[in-house]
């Protein structure tokens, strides 16, 4: 393998101001580069390093780009079905109710497979913290449609762009979720700018901590990109991410516990 | 309940003995004909009594996925469904055996194909014994032929599954599901509270994190891993076979049946030894693994091999590879969830080997 040298061997000691968690192992990751996967992996380490709840922490990574969650986030996890996360989710938590369970899911995966699992698991009110990332776009097969693309937008099963009289509309699984008693905590983030990043961490945090009140489920949704999938250059996935879909799924919370 | 006998269906059995082996959680959706499975838990609210989790989910796929989450977490996980059921779970199946989870699945047989009927049957033989689901794989299945055997096969399936680190199915059908009989149940387990070494309990400092899957992209080791599985399903082909003789010793004519036809087939020898036809019954108890060895040793004491079954004829494929042409092997079966009577069993043996 060739010699390299890493970020942290450059900096001095004095103008470092910020480390990798050590709840990220230091597998390089294989998310293509610019990726929001590899940024939201980094924020649900980073919250369970500051709550401390690595020995207490079961994820549940899903099929699509993100199926080797396992390799990166330092917990002990299992691997789903396609769509079934909420599932393995649901029975490990009322197995171990002093767990803290997370699902991390791709658009195809919780909003197409997964739709019923997700539904009834938040209608169950299942306390667990669900992660969803909207990337508009199947990433892992190859930028095929997914249920959450954008009309007019080009995938390889729709390449002449998304047909509403064919394919329907984009779906607001989030904002269905939102109006169910059972949840408790929903907010829309994303993380392809600083400011984004912090603001998103903020939302993952509180749905982490949200388990330990046992009110129900606690579910962020992240609008991502996927430069791959949407034949772009990091950069102008960015730019038509803040151009075309956020218009679509406006950020911010949607539905907040009742401060008393 | 212990030590005396109770009234009860095949079905309520099977829940009773799970809440007394100590299992963890229960997870299923309602279809006939063993929705008393999860009606019986519900009334008996184990939740109280050892700590048990019921839950009623979403849908077959969702109770499947349940158990693979359950299971992976170390605790003891079980589901019970039907035909058209089991069907929708084979998914999830593969991945508990790909990721080699001990679970018990029961599934109490009704006639298909589709939709098919709500009476019993025994078509499922395939599904259960040969994989079902995609990839080289194989449950360990047992066949209760007795409401008894419903409820003492739950800790049997359960050890097993742990034993072999691999899903057990309970291979039932509607007709034993349905029955009342009685029964007498073990004493109360408690639940572990010690769970294996590679479940997802949380990772500690003093160890590696867990994980939990099926998935492996190098093909290489995927074979290797492969080859892990077939030696384990070879383990328990020499370890575990299980089956009962009946009026074997002189037998001149063997019927072989599992469960209800083999209930049905116990007469089917009464009737035939009364005629001066010197019939014995085999009955596998175990289908996964096969009793091969002992079908094969019977090959040279026996003019003929009649396998009974409530299907167009499935483990008879099983026998005839068993005795690989040593002795003439046929099948009689009734087929949509109707029960051959014992007469008729006898008749065909006279028709298919006796005079064939
Ligand atoms: C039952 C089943 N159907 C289809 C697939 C193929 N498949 C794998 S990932 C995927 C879609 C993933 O897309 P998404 O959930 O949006 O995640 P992303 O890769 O974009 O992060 C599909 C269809 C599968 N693995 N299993
Ligand atoms: S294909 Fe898309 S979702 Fe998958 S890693 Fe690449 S950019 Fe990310």
């Amino acid at each position: 393998m060739a010699e390299y040298t890493t970020v942290n061997e450059i900096i001095s000691k004095e103008n470092l101001v910020y480390t990798k968690t050590k709840v990220l192992t230091d597998n390089v990751m294989h998310y293509c580069p610019g990726c929001g996967h590899s940024t939201a992996h980094r924020l649900i380490a980073e919250v369970i390093e500051e709550m401390d709840i690595q020995s207490k922490t079961i994820g549940i990574a899903p099929v699509g780009c993100s199926v080797f969650m396992y390799n990166y986030i330092d917990v002990d996890t299992q691997e789903a079905s396609h769509g079934r996360a909420p599932a393995l989710a649901t029975a490990i938590k009322r197995l171990w109710p002093d767990r803290f369970v997370f699902t991390y899911q791709g658009d195809g995966d919780l909003a197409a497979i997964g739709t019923a699992e997700t539904i009834h698991a938040c209608n169950r009110g299942e306390n667990i913290t669900m992660i969803f990332i909207n990337n508009g776009i199947y990433g892992m097969t190859g930028g095929q449609m997914a249920p959450t693309t954008l009309l007019g937008m080009k995938t390889s099963t729709t390449p002449y762009g998304r047909d509403q009289a064919l394919m329907g509309n984009p779906i607001q699984i989030t904002d269905l979720i939102a109006s169910l008693p059972g949840t408790y905590y929903v907010s829309r983030q994303a993380v392809h700018t600083p400011s984004y990043v912090r603001k998103a961490k903020k939302a993952i945090r509180k749905a982490f901590e949200y388990q330990q009140l046992n009110k129900g489920t606690s579910f962020v949704e992240i609008v991502s990109n996927c430069n791959s999938g949407w034949k772009m250059t990091p950069v102008q996935a960015n730019r038509w991410l803040d151009d075309n879909m956020l218009p679509v799924y406006p950020l911010g919370d949607i539905k907040i516990p009742e401060e008393k | 309940m212990e030590d005396e006998f109770v009234l009860m269906k095949g079905n309520e059995a099977i829940a009773e003995a799970a809440i007394r082996a100590g299992v963890d959680g229960y997870f299923g959706y309602p279809i006939t004909p063993q929705s008393e499975v999860m009606e019986y838990l519900t009334t008996a609210k184990p939740w109280e009594r050892t700590g048990m989790v019921v839950l009623q989910a979403e849908s077959e796929v969702a109770a499947i996925n349940m158990l693979y989450g359950g299971a992976g977490s170390g605790k003891k996980v079980m589901t019970s469904s039907s035909s058209p059921g089991i069907s929708l779970m084979q998914e999830g199946i593969s991945y508990i055996a790909g990721a080699e989870l001990p679970t018990v699945i029961v599934n109490v047989v009704r006639g298909g194909p589709g939709l098919g009927t709500i009476q019993p049957s025994q078509s499922d033989y395939f599904q259960a014994t040969k994989g079902g689901g995609h990839g080289d794989y194989h449950l360990i299945v047992l066949a209760p032929a007795s409401v008894q055997e419903m409820a003492d096969f739950m800790e049997l399936a359960f050890d097993l599954a742990f034993k072999y680190r691999n899903p057990t199915m309970i291979l039932s059908d509607g007709a034993i599901g349905q029955m009342m009989e009685k029964v007498k149940f073990k004493p109360q387990k408690k639940r572990m509270t010690e769970f294996p070494d590679w479940a997802t309990t949380g990772k500690t400092q003093d160890r590696e994190r867990n994980i939990i899957t099926s998935l492996d992209l190098d093909p290489y080791r995927q074979e290797k891993f492969n080859e892990k599985l077939q030696k384990k399903y070879e383990d328990i082909r020499q370890k575990e076979v299980r089956y009962e003789e009946i009026s074997c010793d002189d037998a001149e004519y063997l019927f072989i049946a599992y469960g209800t036809s083999a209930r049905i087939c116990q007469k089917s020898v009464q009737l035939a030894r009364a005629e001066g036809i010197k019939a014995g019954l085999l009955r596998p108890v175990t289908l996964f693994p096969f009793p091969e060895k002992t079908i094969l040793s019977y090959a040279d004491k026996v003019k003929g091999m009649l396998s009974v079954e409530m299907s167009a004829g499935q483990m008879v494929e099983d026998i005839r590879l068993s005795v690989n042409g040593k002795v003439p092997v046929a099948h009689y079966g009734r087929m949509g969830g109707v029960i051959p009577n014992p007469q008729e069993v006898v008749e065909a043996l006279k028709q298919k080997i006796i005079g064939g």
